[in-house]
């Protein structure tokens, strides 16, 4: 029997134990709580996500590791948990928005990606065979109706939309931190500053360009959103991008 | 004799200043047999979108059907309304999913865009029967009789007609039209958008 833990309950992911919690779901969560600290935060021109990025060996080749994503030219997630686990929700995440584009000629907006990420985590606590995603998300993104939201998807599928949010090994923590930081006409260049110093308290080891990521969504102005798509590409301008290596150094340096 | 021409009938679609129209006649038939002169090919999708379904009569009402479904999930889904140029692409992709065996329409759409800046600018678009959209600047056609359409549209239409200027020319257009086509005619019903309003006319026309 399965003793360590939840006991008879731990095993099969589709039964209640008696105290009513789903035991593999907590232990999910345990997963994403051991994970590396991320955060988001929403300003009032933009939003920025932001992950530490640490390689267990000095011989890993870390440009390679990438942890902030992009999902389509508005949309893009960051996660705490097991990067794998991650890995596939980025690929059907993209497949979503790719088939929603399809089907209505422009990219989904943020929350119903959101949703359609969480169906897929939720399905995960519910089917046989299968364990719970390992990861949290938060997920950023900007549409027309909404303009620029942020969103947390948790391995039991359930999602919130915060003002700012941090998920991973110390969430706890930084989500103070945040509450004191934060106010609701920000901009968007207060926030990654408030987002490199809310990572630098438990931040273990130095913090570079090369150990953390970020990701910002820019608002549109109302001219660029009139000017419609961009000549040439015939595609409207991107609204989510992942600071390079050399932006990252710069907003360090400050 | 082709499918599309069993049951007769035909849309056309109008841009003016600050308005769209849309109309259609009211006949249906099997060839040359008229059945019937009230039957409606123009329906309404939101506030501020029509959309004409000129074709097979079975079609009309399936895919009548087919888009109300798809535009109810959609304004659920995502709680908001479906804007007229989502609209065309939903159509476009609605009948491109029956490819090698399609729904013998030609759409029409006509709507109101919301712009980013919160005001409204015309749009029109027509499908073939499947899927490819055209989107045109000033008026597109589609029914049994469109080279009639098209040739006294591009007679009558000018840019930046007022509503009711629009109102006069779509309707000359349709009838004038209809009366040169054995499987279309028997009255005409025009639709006519403006940004805050929509003005619906039943014309009597020839009813030979």
């Amino acid at each position: 029997m399965a003793s360590a833990g939840g006991g008879a309950y731990s095993y099969s992911l589709t039964v209640f134990s008696p105290s009513g919690k789903l035991v593999q779901i907590e232990h999910a969560l345990a997963a994403v709580s051991q994970g590396t600290t991320s955060l988001g935060i929403k300003a009032s021109n933009g939003i920025v996500i932001a992950t530490e990025k640490k390689s267990s060996s000095i011989l890993m080749d870390d440009s390679m590791i990438e942890k902030v994503a992009v999902v389509c030219p508005n949309i893009g997630l960051v996660y705490s948990g097991m990067g794998p686990d991650f890995r596939l929700l980025v690929t059907k995440a993209r497949k979503s928005a790719q088939a929603y584009w399809k089907i209505h000629g422009e990219y989904p907006p943020t929350k119903v990606l959101t949703q359609e990420i969480a169906t897929i985590m939720q399905e995960a606590t519910q089917s046989g065979g299968v364990r719970p995603y390992g990861v949290s998300l938060l997920v950023a993104g900007w549409d027309i109706t909404r303009g620029p939201s942020l969103y947390q998807v948790d391995p039991s599928g359930s999602f919130w939309a915060w003002k700012a949010s941090a998920i991973g090994k110390n969430m706890v923590n930084a989500k103070t931190f945040l509450e004191k930081r934060y106010n609701d006409d920000i901009s968007l260049e207060d926030a990654i500053h408030t987002a490199l110093l809310t990572l630098k308290e438990g931040f273990e080891g130095q913090m570079t360009e090369k150990t953390i990521e970020i990701g910002i969504i820019t608002v549109p102005s109302l001219e660029e959103l009139e000017a419609g798509k961009v000549e040439g590409t015939g595609r409207y301008k991107p609204t989510f991008r992942k600071l390079s290596e050399e932006e990252i150094r710069d907003y360090l340096a400050l | 004799m082709s499918i599309m021409e069993y049951n007769g009938g035909s849309v056309i679609a109008m841009v003016g200043k600050n308005c769209v129209a849309i109309a259609s006649d009211l006949r249906l038939g099997v060839q040359s047999l008229g059945i019937a002169s009230n039957f409606q090919k123009i329906f309404p999708v939101t506030d501020r979108i029509f959309v004409g379904l000129p074709g097979l009569a079975t079609d009309v009402t399936t895919l009548h059907e087919q888009f109300r479904y798809r535009v109810n999930m959609y304004t659920i889904k995502e709680e908001r309304e479906i804007e007229p140029e989502t609209f065309a692409a939903l159509v476009s992709s609605t009948l491109y999913e029956r490819r090698f065996g399609p729904y013998f329409i030609e759409p029409v759409i006509a709507g109101m865009q919301r712009t980013p800046s919160g005001s409204y600018k015309p749009f029109i678009a027509a499908t073939d029967l499947i899927g490819c959209l055209n989107f045109a600047k000033d008026f597109v056609v589609a029914g049994t009789a469109s080279d009639k359409l098209f040739g006294v549209a591009e007679g009558l239409w000018e840019e930046d007609l007022g509503p009711e200027d629009l109102f006069e020319t779509i309707s000359q257009t349709m009838l004038n039209a209809v009366d040169r086509d054995t499987n279309s005619g028997w009255g005409v019903v025009v639709h006519l958008l403006t940004k805050d309003k929509v003005i619906t006319r039943t014309l009597k026309g020839r009813m030979d």
